[in-house]
């Protein structure tokens, strides 16, 4: 297919929105270390602003934007053809950008100091909330061309197995319509009637279940793109092939039907559900792990390969011998420490009980600084770095500042997210402005406070260099010859594929028995309790 | 479907990490009731003050006669009340706590008590405490603009 039918237009204006959000964001990370550490005035609106700005920044447009504009070049590529429905996929941009406005609107004129987690019953201007809804409306336009464009190539090619990046970009679209759908509920039928003023009381244990049925999957909706690179684009890279194609399906398969029944490990500590659902959950949590550990495996399996085709020898010397200084390459190892650093913390906060050790302190934040800010993140750097030369035809202006960049934000990650580990144990709370406690156990926390903001430098540090190098990209005179993106082929090349790992039917009605299992009783027992419901608070 | 040799015995030593980590949630949840704050109970937050057990003279420290301790608590922005209160070492106290406002979550470090205080709901946590000496109660979660002045004292004594 011609480079003239790439949607590159499309993309870039995903992409962009994404990138320089993100910076402003991560410039707002070193402010708030600042503000807890003391080196900078404290003023605690501030510091609560931004909080919610980062929160909703990070894990709103930056991901959206990014997966959305990933997911058009990623289907054009993988399938060879044009995005279906280009003015639908235009309308969804103007969708989300209008969203995004509002929601700046209601932060900065401070109307909305709630958090991007909403917490009813604190109530944020209405702008707030119609600003989220069309955010995730704008992104379902995009979950349907995807879908669309997977049956149209499976009716074009009968039989033949869905090109693996174009089968997890599915999954993840499909994933995404079941995960939005909860904290939709909560934003349509209990925070716009609330902020209006249609209402006058809300029930909060509703709306902390509807969201907690949003809360885990989102996190899935954020990784699979990561998933995806590791999967079909550093095996490549690393000169080797893909371990399995199958695995990467069962892996997605997995996360999606595994990822959603789960949220109450969110709620473990709150009241309003009872013990054995939060069980039932917790053993869902768990069965999650699986696709992680399998992809871990399949991508070191890919990797090794690759190390042993470079001559590589004995248990390690592949490591060694792999090519790490192709950004990709080095951006998939550094990918998978963090996993390991942020999975272990994860398992701590799955488990039921010890959790109530380290519930709403710093250790949450530093897990998933490292999952989510440095795996997740990292992989888009990774797949940014491969794909701005595809699509602008021109030569990345420096790979060797692209390994600093991504090394740097490694390091200023560890640095940033130990330490608060370190005072999640010590029970630090999470979302505090500074600690102005007047205990003992106060001067306990004092060095890693600082330490912190030190990482936090070199994480902006960091940022600036990854956008620098793109747009330095956009004007490099050295042109790039190869625009072709090239996926990983498996070393067992997928012959007969059976249906259930090329579509999805057969795990939607599995996952719709699971959800029923999981949720309804929960959400339905608040129509049966009487009493509960509170009126609005401001902050 | 295509299983490499290497990749079944990956998946037998993933299988049996998610049993072995399961079995020990389950036996401790099951067997010695370890059980997070989960007492589906409501309460009307407007009326706390006027409450048979949350009016102002009903907070504090109570012995039970089987020699346990119960604890009622209101959160408030911005206050933990009461703001000092004293429970015996290495004895079962129940805490029962709700608040007339918003979300607040109440933590003791180094301990099991922690749980969220949701407006219209009765949160209840049994703990026993392990150490002794003066420790802070924090509210860790955000509440408003005051939420990091939220705090109390609990002191733990031998009996
Ligand atoms: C420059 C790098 C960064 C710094 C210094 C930083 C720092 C912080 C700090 C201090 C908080 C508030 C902690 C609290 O009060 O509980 C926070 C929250 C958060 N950060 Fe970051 N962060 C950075 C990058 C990232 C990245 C890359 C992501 C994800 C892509 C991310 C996602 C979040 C989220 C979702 C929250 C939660 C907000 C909330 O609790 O409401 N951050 N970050
Ligand atoms: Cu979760
Ligand atoms: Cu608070």
């Amino acid at each position: 297919m011609s480079e003239q039918h790439r949607p590159v237009g499309l993309a870039m204006a995903h992409l962009w929105v994404a990138f320089l959000t993100f910076l402003l964001a991560a410039v707002l990370g070193l402010y708030q270390v600042a503000v807890r550490a003391g080196v900078v005035p404290q003023w605690d609106e501030g510091y609560y602003i931004s909080v919610s700005a980062h929160g909703n920044i990070m894990g709103f447009v930056l991901t959206t934007f990014f997966i959305v504009g990933f997911g058009y070049y990623t289907a054009n590529t993988s399938l060879k053809r044009k995005v279906w429905a280009p003015g639908l996929a235009w309308t969804g941009w103007l969708m989300m950008m209008a969203g995004v406005l509002l929601v700046v609107f209601a932060l900065i004129t401070r109307q909305a100091t709630v958090l991007y987690t909403f917490y009813p019953p604190l109530t944020a201007h209405w702008t707030y909330y119609v600003g989220a809804a069309l955010l995730v409306v704008g992104s379902f336009l995009w979950c349907v061309i995807m879908i669309v464009m997977f049956g149209q190539w499976k009716k074009d090619n009968p039989g033949k197995p869905v090109p693996l990046a174009m089968y997890g970009t599915t999954a993840n679209a499909i994933l995404w319509l079941w995960t939005a759908t909860g904290v939709a509920l909560e934003v349509v039928f209990q925070l716009i009637p609330l902020a209006f003023g249609w209402v006058d009381t809300i029930d909060v244990g509703l709306a902390r279940t509807l969201f907690s049925w949003t809360l885990h999957p989102i996190v899935y909706f954020w990784l699979i793109p990561a998933y995806i690179a590791m999967y079909v684009f550093v095996p490549q890279a690393a000169g080797g092939r893909l371990f399995s194609d199958e695995m990467g399906r069962v892996a997605f398969i997995m996360l999606l039907v595994f990822g959603l029944p789960i949220g109450f490990h969110h709620l473990y500590v709150d009241p309003f559900q009872s013990d054995g659902y939060k069980l039932f959950h917790a053993a869902g949590t768990f069965m999650v792990a699986v696709p992680t550990l399998f992809t871990g495996f399949t991508v070191m399996a890919g990797l090794e390969i690759a190390g042993r085709l470079h001559g590589g020898k004995g248990l390690f010397g592949w490591i060694k011998a792999l090519p790490w200084e192709k950004p990709m390459v080095l951006a998939g190892g550094l990918a998978l420490l963090m996993l390991t650093a942020g999975g272990f913390g994860g398992v701590v906060n799955a488990s039921y009980a010890m959790n109530t050790m380290v519930h709403n302190t710093m250790w949450v934040p530093a897990h998933f600084h490292l999952i989510f800010g440095g795996t997740v993140v990292i992989m888009y750097f990774a797949i940014s770095y491969y794909l701005w030369p595809k699509m602008t035809g021109r030569a990345l202006f420096s790979a060797g500042m692209a390994r600093k960049q991504l090394w740097l934000w490694t390091i200023g990650m560890l640095i940033v997210t130990i330490p608060w580990h370190w005072l999640g144990l010590l029970g630090v709370p999470r979302r505090t402005a500074w600690v102005p406690y007047d205990h003992p156990l106060v001067e306990q926390w004092t060095s890693s406070q600082y330490i912190m903001v030190f990482g936090a430098i070199l994480l902006v540090l960091s940022a600036l260099l990854f956008i620098i190098n793109l747009l330095m990209t956009h004007m490099n005179s050295a042109r790039e010859d190869n625009r072709e993106v090239e996926y990983a082929e498996p070393i067992h090349p997928v012959l007969n594929i059976s249906k259930s790992l090329n579509g999805f039917a057969i795990w939607n009605w599995i996952l719709l028995v699971y959800m029923v299992a999981a949720f309804a009783y929960p959400i339905l027992q608040f129509w049966m309790l009487s009493g509960q419901d509170v009126m609005a608070w401001g902050w | 479907m295509h299983i490499d040799v290497l990749e079944k015995r990956w998946m037998w030593l993933v299988g049996l990490m998610v049993v072995i980590m399961l079995g020990t949630i389950f036996y401790t949840a099951l067997a010695n009731a370890v059980h997070p704050p989960s007492n589906v109970e409501t309460i009307d937050s407007t009326r706390l003050h006027l409450s048979e057990e949350f009016a102002e003279d009903k907070l504090g420290v109570e012995t039970m006669a089987d020699g346990s301790v119960r604890v009622t608590m209101v959160a408030a922005r911005y206050g933990i009340f009461p703001q000092h209160i004293e429970v015996p070492l290495k004895t079962p106290v129940t805490f029962r706590i709700a608040t007339p406002d918003v979300l607040h979550g109440l933590h003791i470090p180094f301990s099991n008590m922690d749980t969220m205080v949701i407006p219209g709901f009765v949160s209840e946590v049994t703990t026993q405490f392990q150490f002794e000496g003066e420790q802070p109660m924090f509210c860790n979660e955000y509440c408003g603009l005051g939420h990091h002045y939220m705090w109390s004292r609990v002191k733990v004594v031998a009996k």
